[in-house]
């Protein structure tokens, strides 16, 4: 090997790895984001083929719809799956263009809290709509 | 000191020369391709996505409160700007769908070599637009 070029870097190959890059962590988050995707798979396909099923019918029939325990169940798992997915997705984007780390914490706070929140609201509305139906 | 983020950035031509290499493409620099592209639409998608929520949870909550809620979400669906945010929801679910599909390949090892990815690309975008098409066909027959 000739001319071999030489990068002067203040940081050891351990240090990159207990590092971890921006995000410190990653491996849960990777699998996590994974596998809410592998669930999301199945679970949006049956909420677009159960949409077409109710568009155009009145609450009733979603009141109805709802009422079943497996699409409760399913719609319950949407949600969970849903949320979790797209808040571990935004951090993703949130770690790479948000340099500043007081503002990249506080987004990351608000992405969960606005996630949980309405991750939250969705669950109660199908119980009642499950319950009631 | 030298920038820390250079330490990621080293990497090794096909004759075993130590260079370094960017980080990531930068936009202003770099020739827009088919695989660039593709990926940048399946973090747009994922971002409208996310703003799609809101959509499911008002439709949710209406028809858990009660008729006249309903109708209201019903009504703003049918809206004209209902129907343009519908119709991007489901083009981008049925995008991130099919191009989540083709990552989760990736992350099980398959389809790395340039061509397949070419052509995986190109499936994904006219299942894309099958997709979205047969959802509003059947949508609006179904109305
Ligand atoms: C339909 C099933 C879905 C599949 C198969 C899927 C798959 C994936 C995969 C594999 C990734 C990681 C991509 C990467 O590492 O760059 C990802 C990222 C993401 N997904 Fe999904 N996803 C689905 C649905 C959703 C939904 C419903 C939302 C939002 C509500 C969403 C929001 C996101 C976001 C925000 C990202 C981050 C994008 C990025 O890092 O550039 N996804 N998705």
């Amino acid at each position: 090997m000739s001319g071999i070029t030489k990068i002067a870097v203040m940081r050891s190959q351990l240090g990159r790895v207990r590092g971890l890059g921006a995000a410190h962590g990653g491996t849960h988050h990777w699998w996590a984001q994974r596998l809410t995707a592998l669930a999301l798979l199945p679970l949006s396909l049956w909420f677009v083929l159960s949409v077409l099923r109710l568009g155009g019918l009145p609450r009733s029939a979603v009141a109805h719809f709802a009422s079943h325990p497996v699409n409760a169940a399913l719609l319950a798992g949407l949600v969970l799956a849903t949320f979790h997915h797209a808040q571990l997705g935004l951090q993703v984007i949130v770690d790479d263009y948000v340099h500043h780390e007081r503002a990249r914490m506080a987004t990351l706070l608000a992405i969960r809290g606005v996630a949980a929140l309405l991750g939250l609201i969705a669950l109660f509305a199908i119980g009642r709509l499950a319950f009631s139906g | 000191m030298t920038d820390t983020r250079e330490a990621l950035m080293v990497g090794r031509t096909s004759d075993g020369r130590l260079v370094q290499r960017p980080l990531s493409p930068h936009l202003q620099v770099y020739r827009p391709q088919i695989t660039s592209v593709l990926s940048i639409l399946h973090r747009a998608t994922g971002i409208a996505l996310s703003a799609g929520t809101l959509l499911l949870v008002w439709w949710l909550v209406a028809a858990a409160r009660g008729d006249a809620a309903y109708a209201a979400v019903a009504g703003f669906v049918r809206s004209p700007l209902g129907i343009l945010l519908l119709f991007g929801w489901t083009a981008s679910l049925w995008y991130h769908f099919c191009a989540g599909l083709r990552h989760l390949a990736w992350d099980a090892g398959v389809g790395y070599e340039l061509p397949t990815m070419h052509r995986s690309g190109r499936a994904v975008l006219i299942a894309t637009a099958v997709l979205t098409l047969l959802t509003w066909i059947v949508g609006v027959a179904a109305m």
